[in-house]
């Protein structure tokens, strides 16, 4: 039962084979049972889960609901779920339980999707192997030594040892398609505004999108037109049409132009990841597709871009977190000072500090010119590069990340290797294109992802192409060892 | 752009975050190694680039003026860490 | 050495809108503490701002009216800084790019000449909450109601020449936002509030001294001798050899001076940047010319128009047009009273402001209606009765005995105007007083005015004036 994609569970739940009851139980059980050795999730919301499944059988028994009714799933703890502790994988909110729910959360269980629980994450969105949680790091079920990548770590992990058939997750510089890519499922970022970011624990406004995870593109696509559309809480919410993003899957391929700029497929790439990503490509060709070279001349400068303007803007997003209103709190603060000075020390990681220094000194006085105002300027080249590359192109493809998942601790001790996994990603949001991950291979038994990136809301054409591949390729039915 | 000991103290204070006389070499090392590495921006001209602050061209939507919040203080103060008579409780700030 | 103040104010103004800047939460004064804080308000995780319409259009009309630049496209910034009663540790403002740019307001100065005052900017901006220091066991209260609440702030430039001009520009800043109805100016509540730069330098001099920053001058009276004291200290210390800290000062209204808050190197960094959580603000020609539509008459034409139209002496109609509401009260009552102008400016300025006054009454919650001021002025106009019974009137309309035709009926107010009974009163003053008629046709001119108060004593005040000198006159002249 669990290893039903969200699209085969929706046509059993329709069809009477199985209850979303029953669905909901047995996934409970394999939490329950799995999860202590990967510890993907924060909170398990059984009661509300069994609830919620017991609504959605109502319906269906009735004729009602859409495809996503009865259907489980897990939110990333950064979503706000009012009546559940919505913690940011932070000592911080530890005790935090937002009197609201976010839109991507409204919207989802509107189309009768179960919430099983909350996933783990990097604290605050802020890592890239979900080593920074409060809650403690969440390992790939694909090699336990592994990290499952992040920061939605716990989404992609849950999602690729079958305790869900589909997550949430956010990606501010790569946090939904790295882990996606290092734990093997599917995985996709929507152009900036398609979701909105109500209710969503902001650590970089400008970059932060909403996207969901699964197994298969299909169950990408529907679960992106439940969460996809204008949002009148979010000013950066986009009032565009929200297609029917199945409607297309199957179309052919057949000479679609598959941009591939070498900036991708430079030094720091591991061999294995390269051949793989190459096999993929070839898959592509094999439907039809023409693959052209594309230049991003700038692509090396996005990552120290990114590192200035993603931790300015968290230094100002973070600074709410002062112990007065709801969160942590300090013992016996002797001054408003020592409140916010203790309540934050206490409350933030070793990353999320590091992350609001630079933030801090890359905003102030003297060195906003050299840093921040010099980072959006690289922002606009970077930009202009995907734009230009999109003319020629219908779709920008490469690696996800640029190695398999590494092993738990093996990049913790230095900031600057850890923010190389992003490197193929964090272009993306800063341009604020869609991009998506599909599994393509594994090596040494850990995964490989493909990344394929789109025009401005042309997330129904990534969908397409990756489900495509997933007609022809295999990866997204293979099981990590142990959770069969 | 070394960042030293002190700096880091000049820095964490503006961002109200206490960080320990021992801890502070660490950070330091740990911000220098950050900002060497983003310094790497320099390498290209961008004097003629206009900085791009958001990622699509966007305008801002303007908001009705109506009074919509209900009251809900006692929701909202639930998990507030100190609440008295309505009011958030913070150390006494001398004005 | 003689020495040349230079002052320029950053006004704030709270904008009369339903709900915040950037929230649903309703804006009204008063309310129980943290009763009108939403979770945008209170800084929630994952909350974020919409900007209100009406906040914007308030800030254009001001704009226009200050014949300001309305930027097409403006932007608003964050402004970082830790403190009780910003919950969010940052403040919504605008800072490169702000809404309007480039405006003017004449101000009148004491010797009757007017003076331009250039406005550098007005930009729009959220408001903090409060704090309450009264004793929570040591601790001190926070009330976040007010946070987010709309607010315009107005830097002048510095063209202030001393205390007095900015009092003055502060007057007229202050009627002209109630004229546009787009703050209610209640200075008690906190809706208009103002900060100054203050400086000194020898006269003729082009450089600018120094500055201090004067916070907390929160009434016309305050900001001028607080201005006062600075300057005077200001000088007092160059004057002595010292020289003057740039640093933010504070208005101690009880001692009447002004104390360190904090010093330039205690300031706050800032950290500016663009507000990623809202989009550029961009305002069309279309958007511009709505708010045009709106603006209603300004201060200036309209006093222009009460002296060339009711032909009023420039005094009166800067007093009657010192705000929107009493200038609206002169014209209903002028219009009532059957056009007469200049009684009616009289009445007001002298009677009805003094009842104000006396009864520390706003216009609002006046008893005497324009309808009633006016109708009253067409009965002394139409004879009905006399100026100085009217004012008995008004004293009984004020009282709330009723209009005044109805005061004037009931208390048998009606001026006699029958010239028989009048003539009666007359013979009988004559008759009673055979000494003083001697006298007075003896060549004791100055009598007649006994005679006249005889006779009007006798009408209980209700016999035509007019009528008793005549008649007066003539039987007295005639042997």
């Amino acid at each position: 039962m669990h290893h039903k994609t969200v699209a085969e569970a929706s046509a059993a739940l329709r069809a009477g084979e199985v209850s979303s009851r029953e669905l909901t139980d047995a996934l409970l059980g394999r939490i329950e049972q799995l999860d202590p050795q990967l510890n993907s999730l924060i909170t398990v919301t059984a009661e509300q889960a069994r609830a919620a499944a017991d609504a959605a059988d109502e319906r269906l028994s009735a004729g009602q609901g859409g495809p996503l009714t009865g259907v489980p799933l897990i939110h990333k703890d950064i979503f706000c779920t009012e009546g559940v502790a919505t913690t940011c994988g932070s000592r911080m909110l530890a005790p935090f339980q937002a009197p609201y729910s976010a839109t991507v959360v409204e919207r989802l269980g509107a189309a009768g999707a179960v919430m099983l629980g909350k996933a783990n994450m990097d604290e605050f969105a802020m890592g890239s192997s979900n080593e920074t949680s409060y809650f403690g790091p969440v390992r790939n079920p694909w090699d336990l030594e592994a990290v499952p990548g992040g920061s939605s770590g716990g989404s992609a992990a849950a999602v690729a040892a079958r305790l869900a058939p589909a997550a949430t997750g956010t990606d501010t510089g790569g946090s939904i398609r790295q882990p996606a890519a290092l734990s093997g499922v599917c995985g996709l970022k929507p152009t900036y505004g398609r979701v909105s970011r109500y209710g969503m624990v902001a650590f970089a406004s400008s970059l932060d999108q909403a996207g969901p995870f699964a197994r298969t593109a299909e169950d990408l696509a529907l679960l992106l037109g439940a969460m996809a559309g204008f949002d009148e809480r979010d000013s950066t919410s986009v009032e565009h049409v929200v297609p029917d993003y199945t409607d297309g899957l199957s179309r052919s391929i057949k000479g679609l132009r598959i941009g591939v700029p070498p900036e991708f497929f430079g030094e720091g790439l591991d061999a294995d990841v390269r051949s793989r990503v190459n096999a993929a490509l070839e898959v592509l060709e094999g439907e039809g597709a023409e693959l052209v070279e594309v230049a991003l001349p700038n692509m090396e400068l996005a990552l120290p871009a990114y590192y200035v303007i993603a931790p300015a803007e968290a230094s100002s997003n973070l600074a709410r977190y002062d112990g007065v209103r709801f969160g942590h709190r300090c013992a016996e603060p002797q001054s408003l000072e020592d409140l916010y000075k203790r309540s934050r020390a206490e409350g933030f990681g070793d990353e999320v500090k590091r992350r609001i220094l630079v933030g801090t000194y890359a905003l102030s006085a003297g060195y906003y010119d050299a840093y921040y105002r010099k980072a959006q300027q690289i922002r606009r080249l970077v930009a202009d590069d995907f734009r230009r590359a999109l003319e020629e192109v219908d779709v920008i493809a490469g690696p996800t990340a640029p190695t398999p998942a590494f092993n738990l601790g093996e990049r913790s001790d230095d900031p600057v290797q850890m923010y190389l996994s992003d490197i193929y990603t964090l272009a993306v949001n800063l341009a604020g294109l869609p991009g998506l991950s599909v599994p393509a291979g594994l090596s040494r038994g850990r995964p490989v992802g493909l990344q394929l990136i789109g025009g401005y809301f042309e997330e129904a054409r990534l969908l397409n192409v990756a489900h495509k591949y997933q007609q022809v390729t295999d990866w997204h039915k293979q099981v990590p060892e142990g959770f069969e | 752009m070394a960042i030293e000991t002190a700096d880091v103290e000049g820095i964490a204070h503006l961002a109200r975050i206490e960080i320990d006389e021992q801890a502070r070499a660490g950070y330091a090392r740990d911000l220098s190694g950050i900002l060497s590495f983003v310094e790497q921006m320099n390498a290209v001209d961008t004097s003629e680039v206009e900085p791009m602050a958001h990622p699509l061209d966007a305008t801002q939507r303007l908001r009705p003026d109506e009074a919509t919040e209900p009251d809900r203080r006692d929701r909202y103060q639930a998990g507030a860490p100190a609440v008295e008579a309505g009011l958030y409780l913070v150390p006494r700030v001398v004005e | 050495m003689n020495w040349e103040t230079v002052i320029g104010l950053e006004i704030h103004t709270q904008l009369a809108t339903q709900s915040k800047i950037f929230s649903g939460a309703p804006t009204a004064y008063g309310a129980e503490p943290n009763t009108q804080a939403c979770p945008v308000d209170l800084g929630l995780p994952g909350v974020l701002p919409v900007l209100n319409r009406e906040a914007v259009r308030m800030a254009v009309k001001f704009g226009l009216a200050v014949e300001a630049r309305i930027a097409p496209r403006s932007e608003f910034a964050r402004k970082n800084y830790f403190y009780q009663d910003l919950p969010k540790g940052y403040q919504i403002s605008q800072y490169d790019w702000p809404l309007v740019e480039g405006g003017h307001l004449d101000i009148d100065l004491e010797d009757g000449s007017r003076k331009r005052i250039g406005i550098t900017r007005a930009h729009l901006e959220e408001d903090a909450g409060k704090s309450l220091h009264e004793d929570f066991h040591g601790m001190t209260g926070v009330d976040l109601n007010r946070a987010g609440t709309p607010l315009m702030e107005i830097v002048s430039e510095p063209d202030l020449r001393s205390p007095a001009e900015a009092a003055a520009y502060m007057k007229k800043l202050h009627a002209l936002v109630r004229y546009l109805e787009i703050c209610d100016g209640n200075m008690q509540e906190g809706s208009f509030r103002c900060d100054a730069n203050v400086s000194v330098r020898p006269a003729g001099s082009e450089a600018f001294g120094t500055r201090t920053e004067l916070k907390n001058l929160n009434s016309f009276r305050f900001v001028e001798r607080a201005l006062a004291y600075e300057v005077e200290r200001q000088i007092d210390l160059l004057e002595s050899g010292g020289q003057v800290v740039q640093e933010t000062r504070l208005y101690d209204v009880d001692q009447g001076v002004t104390r360190t808050m904090r010093t330039k190197e205690e300031a706050d960094d800032y950290r500016y940047f663009p507000e990623p959580d809202l989009l550029p603000v961009e305002i069309g020609a279309d958007f511009v010319a709505d708010v045009r539509e709106t603006l209603p008459e300004l201060p200036d034409e309209k006093r222009r128009r009460f002296i060339e139209e009711y032909g009023l002496p420039a005094y009166d109609a800067g007093v009657l047009t010192a705000t929107r509401e009493l200038a609206e009260f002169y014209e209903s009552a002028v219009t009532e009273s059957g056009g007469y102008a200049k009684r009616t400016a009289n009445w007001i300025m002298s009677e009805f402001l003094a009842y104000l006054n006396k009864d520390s009454l706003e216009l609002a919650d006046s008893p005497v209606t324009p309808e009633m001021l006016g109708t009253l002025i067409a009965r002394i106009e139409d004879e009905t009765v006399s100026g100085r019974v009217a004012k008995d009137v008004f004293e009984a309309m004020w009282s709330g005995e009723g209009g005044p035709d109805e005061v004037i009926e009931r208390k048998g107010l009606k001026q006699v105007t029958d010239t028989a009974a009048i003539e009666a009163m007359v013979d009988e003053a004559i008759a009673n007083n055979p000494q003083q008629l001697e006298q007075y046709r003896a060549g004791k001119e100055k009598l007649f005015g006994f005679f006249v108060g005889q006779v009007m004593k006798a009408s209980g005040g209700k016999a035509n004036p007019q009528l008793v000198n005549e008649l007066l006159k003539r039987k007295l002249d005639e042997s």
